[in-house]
């Protein structure tokens, strides 16, 4: 009996044994060998990271598939602010002038798109004219007039009903707020925003009150996009934007999925910018992030339509055995931490250094996913990709260099000189939604503690980031002494990157992104030159400067220029990555191999 | 019977009326308490002070709350029209509410979405009914058996196991490893045999976590029940063993199944977010989860009454099949 029992066991041992061995075989599976040289299909590892990939063989035709974690904020130009619905919006507006459709910096730059030419610029950088092309249609077929831009742009003015997209032109054009908006215009043409004229269909005058040298690359953006007065469903337009674009909303569910097919009535002479390789473009919305990685290496999908890089599972899987279908490009954002002056004692430079060179940089970019997932380690506040960067080459901290795993002997130096020879306590406040930002929080906490300076954590709500840290009442009652945070340029200028942060009047009561609450004649000063500066060099040359003002005010501790790793189907030809969306694909012009 | 009716509706409709009341103040009362302004939570990130306003003026959040409330009654039955920022927007009745992140009608937003997650909740219940039941009622009757001891084995690491990890494992063995189920979801009008694979693997795990529940709750009913003296009259009068179980045993043994059917039924329908998650089913498990994650408070509300109104009317179901199960019940 007993005997009978134990081979009854050993059997049921060995066949659960069995068992879980066939489910680790198939779970294992899933992919060959590596296709790092670009077998199968695959252009090969970074091979559109600054770099057009097998443009040659994009080809007419098929069904462009986004695959997303993420739907965007609203599909509505005016109201869109997150950078991949910039990205995609190009399928169905169209501005004066956009990105160059090149890869790397010289996407960033401004190519004429509805306007015949960039603009000439005039009466002392404060007038910009533009012209538009012939043949410039809508979905419908009638033709895109100036007066159609003028509206489009008007409705930056309504932030009571299309509110969340950018402002900047807003600013710039009418500082003093006087337009009500086109919703509350009296005009009988609703056009009576008077910094702009529209003499005839064809032709566009900016006035600005004061020049800004940025401000073709504020015509760039979505937001400048035109839009028909007639087609205007207000609040309601981004769920189904009337297109200018080679394509249109065929249908869109919230969160569901989102579909575009050809406008037959764009005119492909009239758009020196676009391709429009494929047939029909869709975008499918996930929940499960995992999920959406696998379908992706499967082959499901062609890209993420997010771009914020593989999750932790996908980039293992896709490093090991797909590499030649990822890119690591940079991705513009710094990841930093930022010290309050508000909040002692921060308000001492010493202080502030002596957190910057006690901070173990390797183990921050570590706790950011390492050089390949988190990026280089962060020297200095101006991403690589804004003009007059200097990358690693500007490291005043040594970061990168002979400190980068923190020097306790500095440190203690710079706390003597701030009167804190034994350290210091200090709450680091933290997005309880973001778990690698809490990783280097916690990084950050066991460097510290090696100079002496005691850091409590505060993992705060997340989707409450305006009304807790960007509340600067707020921040000094909660004694946030580190906040640690991320930016990247809304377009890559160091107006776009850094005028929020380190602009004195950009200080507001809520919504405050100027954290280290900077209030420095100087960078102010070179704020003020660098928006009248019309020259290319010299602008580069104060965005130099003002990064090193910055870095030299000891107000922030980069971690990391960020880097992804974003996955390309094989499929996809004419693949880059551009500059002006932040190191993303470049969407429009994407195609299918057949 | 009809009075019964009556009295249950009427208590229902009282029990909703409350769960607004309560959830009104949960996300309109509570966060002003706390000192945050509720209208924040509607409008995006980096909101304009003009567009604070006007979410304030469109939902009137500066009435007293029992007047918002009063709105939100009336918009059940007649429709409602917000007005604010030089904007107009209908919400036809039943109006739900409104989600000003996405542009959207909540009514709209949960007819559509509650097919996939009363399908997912419905073909689960199936499954884990079908395999939970026969596996309890085998188990009990061959108490002590391998069959009952490894039955019991599998129910207990069916209620051990997350979903999240049994959805991610069949996912990993089951579409991506062996490609023998696309766990993709397609609509039914676009594919039916599209939308049964894709709903197959779903199914399959949620059933996987029910049935063991299920199985051990059918075991020991049935283990109670066969000890019982009518069962020993059943089988003492002669008569077959298949028919003692089936008319006799069974009987008694379903009504506390029943009742966990329909709290379970209720509150899957309600959203089986781990599932919708999991597979990335456009349920309203998933809505919610979005519209949580988006602070959606108007999604959340919808849902939030939804769920509630699943779980008593689920309630309501079971009270009334107990008279037609249990001869001894009487709906009086």
């Amino acid at each position: 009996m007993t005997t009978q029992r134990t081979t009854r066991r050993r059997k049921q041992a060995v066949a659960a044994a069995g068992v879980v061995a066939a489910l680790l075989a198939t779970a294992a599976c899933g992919g060959g060998g590596t296709d790092e040289g670009g077998e199968g299909g695959a252009a090969g590892f970074d091979a559109a990271n600054n770099k057009v990939a097998q443009a040659s063989e994009a080809k007419k035709g098929g069904e462009l598939k986004f695959a997303a974690a993420q739907d965007a904020d609203s599909w509505d130009t005016t109201r869109g602010y997150y950078g991949f619905m910039w990205n995609f919006s190009r399928y169905y507006a169209r501005t004066l002038v956009t990105g160059k459709t090149e890869p790397g910096a010289k996407g960033a730059e401004a190519t004429p798109d509805l306007a015949t030419s960039t603009a000439k610029i005039t009466n002392g950088g404060k007038t910009y004219t533009y012209t538009l092309r012939d043949g410039v249609t809508w979905e419908d077929g009638k033709p895109i007039t100036s007066k159609d831009v003028k509206y489009g742009i008007e409705r930056v003015w309504a932030q009571d009903v299309l509110s969340g997209g950018p402002v900047y032109l807003k600013d710039i054009l009418d500082p003093k707020g006087e337009y009500p908006g086109p919703y509350k215009d009296t005009s009988p043409d609703k056009l009576g925003l008077k910094a702009i004229e529209t003499p005839d269909d064809k032709t566009i005058v900016f006035n600005l009150p004061a020049p800004n040298s940025d401000f073709e690359d504020m015509l760039t953006m979505a937001s400048a996009a035109p839009v028909r007065q007639d087609k205007d469903t207000k609040s309601k337009y981004g769920l189904k934007p009337f297109s200018s674009g080679p394509y249109k909303f065929q249908s869109y569910t919230p969160n569901k999925k989102l579909v575009l097919v050809r406008n037959e009535n764009w005119k492909p002479a009239s758009d020196p910018v676009r391709k429009a390789y494929p047939d029909k473009i869709s975008m499918t919305f996930f929940t499960n992030a995992n999920d959406m990685d696998q379908r992706l290496i499967n082959g499901d999908y062609d890209l993420d339509a997010n771009q914020t890089g593989l999750s932790p599972q996908g980039r293992t899987t896709a490093l090991k055995e797909h590499k030649g279908n990822l890119d690591n490009p940079v991705s513009g954002y710094i990841r930093y931490a930022v010290f309050p002056q508000t909040v002692k004692p921060f308000d001492n430079i010493h202080c502030r250094k002596a957190v910057i060179y006690g901070a173990d940089h390797e183990s921050l970019q570590t706790a950011r996913g390492g050089p390949i997932a988190g990026g280089d380690i962060g020297t200095n506040m101006l991403p690589p990709s804004v003009p007059g960067a200097e990358g690693q080459k500007y490291d005043p901290y040594e970061m990168a260099g002979a400190d980068k795993k923190g020097n306790v002997a500095k440190a203690k130096e710079e706390l003597k000189a701030c009167g804190q020879p034994n350290g210091f306590k200090t709450t680091v406040a933290v997005r309880n939604n973001k778990p690698v930002e809490v990783a280097t929080a916690e990084s950050l906490q066991a460097s510290l503690k090696k100079v002496g300076i005691d850091v409590e954590i505060d993992q705060f709500d997340g989707a409450q980031t305006s009304g807790i840290i960007g509340s600067p009442e707020n921040v000094k009652k909660k004694g946030y002494g580190i906040i640690i945070m991320g930016w990247g340029p809304d377009f890559p200028t160091v107006q776009g990157f850094g005028l929020p942060l380190w602009g004195s009047k950009y200080i507001l009561e809520s919504g405050n992104n100027n954290f280290a609450m900077i209030k420095d004649k100087t960078i102010d000063g070179l704020f003020a030159d660098y928006v009248t500066e019309l020259d290319d060099a010299k602008k580069e040359q104060i965005s130099t400067e003002i990064n090193h003002k910055v870095m030299e005010g000891g107000y922030y501790l980069p971690f990391t220029f960020e880097k992804f790793i974003n996955w390309r189907s094989n499929r996809l030809a004419n693949v880059y990555t551009t500059d002006n969306y932040n190191g993303t694909y470049d969407f429009v012009n994407l195609g299918l191999k057949k | 019977m009809l009075a019964y009716l009556t009295r249950r509706l009427f208590a229902a409709a009282v029990m909703l009326v409350v769960i607004i009341l309560v959830v009104f103040c949960i996300f309109f009362l509570v966060p002003r308490w706390a000192g945050v302004d509720p209208a924040t939570m509607f409008v995006g990130k980096q909101a304009d002070p003009a567009a604070i306003e006007a979410v304030r003026q469109k939902l009137g959040l500066g009435d007293p709350i029992l007047a918002q409330v009063w709105e939100f009654f009336k918009g059940l039955f007649a429709g409602r029209t917000y007005v604010g920022g030089g904007d107009v927007t209908q919400c036809s009745a039943p109006c739900f509410g409104y989600s000003f992140r996405n542009e959207q009608a909540i009514w709209p937003v949960l007819t559509d979405r509650f097919p996939v997650t009363l399908a997912l909740a419905l073909g689960a219940a199936v499954l884990w009914l079908i395999f939970g039941v026969a596996a309890g009622v085998l188990s009990a009757l061959k108490r002590g058996s391998l069959w009952d001891r490894g039955a019991m084995v599998v129910a207990l690491a069916g209620v051990s196991l997350p979903i999240y990890f049994t959805g991610l494992l069949s996912l990993a063995i089951f579409s991506y490893g062996l490609g023998w189920l696309d766990a993709q979801y397609v609509p039914i009008e676009e594919s039916f045999t599209g939308w049964f694979g894709g709903m197959l693997l779903p199914w399959i795990t949620l059933a996987f976590l029910y049935a063991a529940m299920y199985a051990r709750i059918t075991r020991a009913t049935m283990l109670e029940v066969m000890g019982e003296d009518y069962i020993r009259t059943a089988r003492a009068k002669g008569l077959r063993e298949p028919v003692v179980i089936g008319k006799h045993a069974m009987r008694s043994t379903m009504t506390p199944i029943l009742t966990m059917l329909g709290m379970d039924l209720g509150a899957l329908i309600g959203g089986a977010i781990l599932t919708e998650t999991t597979f990335s089913l456009p349920g309203l498990g998933q809505a919610v989860l979005k519209a949580i994650s988006d602070k959606d408070l108007p999604v959340i509300l919808g849902v939030t009454l939804i769920t509630s109104l699943a779980v008593i009317v689920a309630n309501l179901v079971v009270d009334i099949l107990y008279a037609v199960i249990d001869p001894r019940v009487r709906l009086a």
